[in-house]
């Protein structure tokens, strides 16, 4: 049975307060925070930083944070350009990654949370091992009994053209972590990012096992725990549809039958 | 080290038009279920016969009790608009986020239209 409700340790408490010496140009900005060793809740700090001293993201304020009022603030991030998916975090109460989130378009203050319904690391990290077990028991790579060629595996433009729009996922777990379901079931069901996963290797023309994939994903809870709320889909940074790519497995998996 | 918190969720994530009429669903799913039992009811008092169907009756068209029917017709509307939507969605259609936003729309707007359809004829 879901909780709907925060455990007693992750209830969180009010937190500090820093400000940056500038009279103009302050923006608000609420940010989850959680130490492993005070032994303490999580807190909500709030920084009033000033935007003509870093750049218009998300992620530049959040460096801008750590470089120059809080160095312990902790945050993954790597690309800045929204293709290593690292600095994915709930902010303004959706998912996305924060160095292609534009700050200075959020009206009022902004809230940053890590992603929700994940065991905490610290601050901003969250621990993403279940998720990218679960992608692995896709078995993302190809499988195929056909004998080895001598050159590459050749596909027609039609059959390439399958895979658009499930190759681009950057694994950043934002839908995922956007789902009710995956909150509740999230050590039976796979998730969406997961799920696109499977079925970017279901679509794919050179792989053989389509059958023992669609086998593996034909449960009640694995597959089956999309009730296609569509969070998902909406929330995706890359513009994807995981939703879809889940719905055409389970109706892969009847058309079968 | 001290154990783990656990992220906010539902405290902190936005209500999506998405999730909100998904929860509308399951919500409207469970109203509708319960009422079908004070339906069955309500039907199956014409069979005790005339004093019977007489306090149904009455109770039905009291304030309260159309007040409970209105809900009822409202909660049937939707998710039998939105069950039309999620079998287009089963059969693989209408999953481009254009399309939910418009469906989601229409689905709320059906709703009304029925309902007030039942109501004001």
């Amino acid at each position: 049975m879901a909780d709907f409700r925060l455990p007693k340790n992750s209830r969180i408490r009010k937190g500090n307060h820093f400000r940056d010496s500038t009279e103009q140009d302050l923006k608000t900005v609420h940010i989850y925070r959680w130490d492993p060793d005070t032994g303490q809740n999580p807190r909500l700090d709030r920084f009033d930083v000033d935007m003509k001293a870093c750049g218009p993201m998300v992620l530049d304020v959040l460096i801008h944070i750590k470089n120059t009022i809080d160095s312990t603030l902790t945050f993954r991030r790597s690309c800045r350009e929204g293709i290593c998916g690292s600095c994915s975090m709930n902010i303004d109460g959706t998912n996305s990654l924060a160095c292609i989130t534009s700050a200075v378009d959020i009206k009022g203050d902004i809230r940053v949370y890590p992603l929700p319904h994940m065991s905490v690391v610290k601050d901003l990290v969250v621990d993403l091992s279940n998720f990218y077990e679960q992608y692995a028991s896709v078995k993302p790579w190809l499988q195929s009994d056909s004998p080895t060629p001598d050159r590459e595996r050749l596909q027609s433009e039609d059959e390439r053209s399958r895979l658009d729009g499930l190759y681009e996922c950057i694994l950043c777990a934002c839908c995922s972590t956007s789902c009710p379901s995956y909150w509740w079931n999230g050590d039976r069901y796979l998730g969406p990012a997961a799920l696109l996963q499977a079925y970017r290797w279901i679509a794919d023309s050179r792989d053989d096992f389509t059958g023992e994939r669609l086998d593996e994903l034909d449960d009640a809870f694995k597959l089956y725990h999309c009730h296609t709320i569509m969070n998902c889909t909406r929330t995706c940074p890359k513009g994807l549809n995981p939703a879809k790519s889940i719905a055409l497995i389970k109706r892969a998996i009847q058309e079968r039958k | 080290m001290s154990s783990r918190p656990l992220s906010p969720h539902l405290q902190v994530y936005r209500p999506q038009i998405t999730s909100v009429l998904s929860i509308l669903h399951r919500g409207t799913g469970i109203v509708i279920a319960m009422g079908a039992v004070l339906v069955a009811l309500w039907i199956g008092s014409v069979a005790l016969g005339p004093d019977w169907y007489g306090v149904v009756s009455a109770l039905v068209n009291s304030l309260p009790g159309k007040f409970l029917v209105f809900i009822w017709t409202a909660c049937t509307a939707y998710h039998l608009c939105n069950g039309i939507r999620h079998l287009a969605w089963d059969a693989g259609f209408g999953f481009e986020l254009p399309q939910v936003y418009l469906t989601g729309k229409l689905v709320v707007l059906a709703t009304a239209v029925i309902t007030a359809g039942v109501w004001l004829t």
